[in-house]
């Protein structure tokens, strides 16, 4: 890798750009794109939990005032493309599960497409279906590999004999509730055929990835597409594949040439239609000898994905490489069921992955009488475990002292139920963060001097991370100006292809692109460009990416509080320590660990869909049942970094920092309720009914 | 959404007029429940006949100590009234601890113990529910029941009231004043809500037509050393897992007077009589807690439900009897 840029804009402090246009309300979001006359769609979602329709009504919901068209599996345009069964919307007459879309109703206002979708009847015939998860199912698979493509089993050594040896062992499992990603804006599209082109306002992660599966599924040029998305309210992965809301946009713009329509899933549709992450059982053994070396190391998954489409959850892969433990084992194993199609939900993998492994490190630290810090220290590697490579960089342990001070951790005492604070029980806990340094090939950025300032156009995505802001810092560096002199353009497929924001990718793949446009813009023009002047360049390829692992690191600190009568655990403190390479913004880096820390809570305390095995669907849809973390929910929430100097990641010295925050969180709030009250709870979210038996 | 008229009348006597005209009208105060439900489907009504502005704004103490609170006042305006604070702690305190400040703006007194119970299956319209659907079998039995009923439930309807200021206007022993088209009258606070029985599509007593017109809050010694206390696993905007309002008058180091009801248990505000009768004359104390915390639950039941079900609610109704009673037994009133 060349050398790091010399950091000028990269590292300062500044306000989100779109912060003002944000507040304002002048922000256009995807269903508020402009439009002349737009129709609205509501989809009908199948009341059975499979099976197949064998007569859809309509006339009634066709004669409801302003009702224009009903489209149904008999009436739907066939599609070219096919072969993601999720997008191949109303294309047979198959309920594949609870909530599958079986018309859409287009009407002149929400009200009245709303209020005919109730009107549509749908005779079916009902087939028994199967929703529920178990590790004692005797269909469980093994998928071809796990997300996105690591291998499903791994073994290094013979963990089992080791295991059989080992003179302290923990063998326990671990579960993970399935959690709906739930951003404050829902999935929207804004679609118009017309002429033959597909113009769409859609929120999503990636522009040009959406325009590429429309383009599959309807089987048009891409140059027939267009995806425009300048700001998103949120997707935490759910945005980051086209789900079928947009298909249904699209399919209904064509039906009504000339005219856009605009579609906005409900809440509770959201849970049917836009991915969640699977529920997790995590069977996780772990072997050690009396001085804490990890010698021994088993993670078995068992999780559920969709019949109709597979998405198998990576949650055994962060334990591959973590600790320094030379007999590995780890597998993932599938359920099939008759349920929504799972997906990306911020730190797949990670962040069940990291729950289990990490509460049976602190399992393993009492029966070993060590403390938690002192234990994952003794385990540190000095290479990758699972590839042998070195690490680019790898501060866990800085993190993790660093953050024991900043907690105030040094004198604990590890005796688990002994604090009083009046009626409250009070404990710590500690656990480990990390997340891999992505960065994909395939994104351009073009640089143009236009009216005395740099411009860097880019079709990449804001979803509240921070891109239209520190696009311009990277480029600034790259170019030797101030900030100030440089705008950015993203958001659009007429600007250069990025790829997704997912994986904690998007800075490090999209900033690549730009710093190498940057240099070969000064290249050619120098230091006084003309008017106009412009120079494109893709991601350049990283030759340290096949010599390093590189990896983000973090430690994660929480206290709780338990009523020692109600058993209602609340958490006064949680801070974050993170080692991620350099910080191109503190103000947007700290809004995501911030943001992930909470959501980590969340899944800690709150997070739970429930999913109704009799009827098959997920019958808390909505945000006053599925509860997410409020503000009251936590006290002092903060996040802080190392100054960590990476040459070998990329030319800013960056890491991804949108998921980190989450990974781990969840563990340290189990780890201190433990501490607070003695009970070992294994089960996510902890609610109090697990803490009410053993309370004093 | 089905197509509604929409009525604003001037007086509470043409409201009552313009629902009692028709079957299928309701009246509207500040909407955070009913909206809800017109949009869910859950609600379908030919007419709203909105009442904001026509039932009285005040809240008012009179000579003999009580407090009359209009069935327009809005739950922020009633929670932060210096005589509430002052002399009615657990109302205020039962207020505060519902729903978001925003709803609580728009939320009034009079429709706050109207709103409808949180089952997940009464307000998902593609599931049966007898309240819902009279008839059509409770979907909530066998399902999920975190949120249900341990106390007076029926084969019919497991459900809850998910009010936190009618379990405290329950303790209170307020009187409601209805108009209605037959005229005017008062019902006692603890009688306005009924068990679900074979008729769980009734919440109340009301009859079509019949609108609440205001509280009227007895004074009682009681009143001034009284709490309520919501459990819940979000610490704000979730309805109580259990909530226990209750107001003890200490003579000589015995409860001379006591009241005591329950949230989150039952489909009404639940009020604790056989629990009062054991602390009334009784020396405080765990025992004495204990004792009348089982004479109160001995009747309970629990559900069992794909969420693992509401067991759990049994000892933790009597945890936090206890909880609050020790408080109110061993503080200064007045908090």
């Amino acid at each position: 890798m060349t050398e790091l840029l010399e950091p000028h804009a990269i590292g300062t402090a500044t306000t989100r750009r779109d912060g003002p246009a944000k507040v304002t309300g002048t922000a256009p979001y995807a269903f508020e794109a402009p439009a002349d006359r737009p129709l609205y769609g509501h989809p009908v979602q199948a009341t059975i939990g499979r099976g197949r329709c064998v007569r859809i009504a309509t006339v009634s919901a066709e004669a409801v005032d302003g009702v224009v068209k009903v489209i149904t599996p008999f009436t739907a345009e066939r599609l070219a493309g096919t072969d993601d069964a999720e997008l191949a919307v109303l294309q047979d007459r198959e309920v594949p599960f609870r909530g599958h879309v079986v018309a859409l109703v287009l009407a002149e206002t929400p009200e009245a497409a709303r209020h005919a979708a109730e009107l549509v009847t749908v005779e079916y015939e009902a087939e028994p279906h199967d929703v529920e998860l178990g590790a004692d199912r005797s269909d469980l698979y093994a998928p071809d590999s796990v997300n996105p493509d690591f291998p499903t089993d791994t073994a290094q050594g013979d963990a089992d004999a080791e295991l059989a040896r080992a003179e302290v062992t923990i063998d326990e499992t671990y579960t993970t509730a399935m959690q709906h990603n739930n951003p404050l804006e829902p999935h929207a599209t804004t679609a118009l055929w017309d002429g033959g082109v597909l113009d769409l306002w859609d929120s999503t992660q990636g522009v040009h990835p959406v325009r590429s599966t429309l383009a599959d599924v309807f089987g048009l040029p891409e140059d027939k597409i267009r995806i425009r998305c300048p700001y998103v309210g949120g997707g935490f992965g759910s945005k980051g594949t086209a789900h079928a809301n947009v298909v249904l946009a699209a399919m209904a713009a064509r039906a009504v040439p000339g005219r856009a329509v605009k579609l906005a899933l409900t809440r509770p549709q959201m849970f049917a239609l836009a991915g969640y992450r699977t529920p997790t059982i995590q069977h996780v053994r772990l072997g050690a000898d009396r001085e804490g070396r990890l010698r021994a190391l088993r993670v078995d998954v068992v999780e559920q994905t969709s019949r109709i489409k597979e998405f198998a959850e990576q949650t055994g892969v962060p334990a591959r490489m973590m600790y320094a433990v030379p007999n590995r084992a780890t597998s993932h194993r599938l359920a099939a069921l008759d349920v929504p199609v799972p997906s990306w939900m911020r730190a797949p993998g990670e962040c069940p992955g990291m729950f289990g492994p990490e509460v049976a490190m602190d399992e393993l630290a009492v029966a070993l009488g060590l403390d938690p810090i002192d234990l994952r220290v003794r385990n540190e590697p000095d290479r990758d475990p699972e590839t042998g490579r070195p690490f680019s960089s790898r501060n866990l342990v800085a993190c993790l002292r660093t953050g024991a001070e900043r907690f105030g951790w040094a004198g604990r005492d590890p005796r688990p139920g002994v604090r009083r604070d009046g009626r409250w029980l009070t404990g710590t806990g500690v656990a480990a963060s990390v997340y891999p340094a992505n960065r994909s090939p395939g994104s351009t950025a073009l640089i143009r001097f236009e009216g005395g300032r740099y411009v860097v156009e880019i079709g990449a995505a804001d979803l509240g991370t921070g891109a239209w802001t520190i696009l311009p810092q990277i480029a600034a560096d790259a170019l030797g100006v101030p900030a100030s002199a440089v705008e950015a353009r993203i958001g659009d497929t007429g600007y250069p292809n990025a790829t997704v924001a997912g994986g904690s990718s998007g800075t490090a793949s999209w900033g690549t692109a730009v710093v190498a446009a940057a240099l070969a813009f000064r290249d050619k023009f120098g230091s006084d460009p003309a008017e106009g002047a412009e120079a494109t360049a893709d991601t350049p390829e990283n030759p340290a990416e096949e010599q390093y692992s590189m990896y983000a690191f973090g430690a994660q600190f929480a206290e709780v509080r338990v009523d020692a009568d109600t058993g209602e655990i609340r958490v006064p403190r949680l801070y974050g320590t993170f080692a991620a390479g350099r910080i191109v913004n503190p103000v947007t880096a700290r809004s995501q660990f911030l943001g992930g820390m909470t959501m980590g809570l969340s899944m800690a305390l709150f997070e739970n869909s429930v999913l109704d095995p009799r009827t098959g669907h997920v019958v808390n849809h909505d945000l006053a049942e599925y509860h997410i973390a409020t503000n009251a929910d936590v006290g002092d929430l903060r996040a802080d970094w190392l100054d960590e100097h990476d040459p070998h990641v990329n030319p800013m010295g960056t890491k991804g920092i949108g998921e980190i925050g989450i990974v781990g969180t969840a563990a340290a709030v189990a780890n201190a309720v433990y501490h607070a009250t003695g009970v070992r709870v294994r089960k996510l979210p902890i609610t109090l009914d697990a803490l009410l038996p053993e309370l004093p | 959404m089905k197509t509604f008229t929409f009525a604003k009348p001037a007086t509470v006597a043409e409201a009552v007029r313009a629902v009692a005209a028709e079957p299928d009208a309701v009246f509207l105060g500040g909407g955070t429940n009913l909206v809800d439900h017109l949009k869910l489907g859950v609600a379908r009504p030919d007419r709203v006949v909105d009442v904001t502005g026509v039932t009285s704004e005040e809240i008012r103490e009179d000579d003999d100590g009580s407090l009359f609170v209009g069935a327009g006042v809005r739950n922020s305006d009633l929670a932060a009234h210096t005589a509430v604070r002052e002399r009615f702690p657990v109302l205020a305190e039962a207020l505060l601890s519902g729903a978001s400040a925003q709803l609580r703006n728009m939320a009034t007194t009079g429709g706050n113990p109207l709103q409808r119970t949180r089952c997940l299956y009464f307000q998902d319209v593609t599931t049966p529910c007898n309240k819902r659907e009279p008839g059509s079998g409770c979907s909530a039995i066998g399902g999920a029941t975190r949120q249900h009923a341990i106390l007076g439930a029926s084969e019919a309807c497991v459900a809850t009231h998910p009010s936190d200021l009618a379990v405290a206007l329950t303790a209170l022993d307020a009187r409601v004043h209805v108009a209605g088209p037959a005229g005017e009258r008062e019902i006692a606070f603890g009688d306005l809500h009924r068990l679900p029985g074979d008729h769980p599509e009734a919440d109340t007593v009301l009859e079509h037509g019949e609108l609440i017109t205001g509280f009227t809050l007895p004074a009682v010694a009681w009143s001034r050393r009284s709490a309520y206390r919501k459990v819940r696993d979000r610490a704000s905007y979730a309805f109580a897992l259990v909530s226990v309002a209750a107001g003890v008058s200490l003579v000589d180091g015995r409860i001379d007077d006591v009241r005591v009801a329950f949230g989150g248990v039952a489909h009404k505000p639940w009020r604790a009589t056989e629990a009062e009768a054991v602390l009334r004359g009784a020396r405080p104390g765990e025992d004495v807690f204990r004792a009348a915390a089982d004479a109160e639950l001995a009747g309970a039941r629990a559900l069992e439900g794909v969420d693992g079900g509401n067991a759990f609610k049994i000892p933790l109704t009597r945890r936090t009897l206890a909880a609050v009673l020790r408080e109110l037994t061993t503080e200064e009133p007045n908090r």
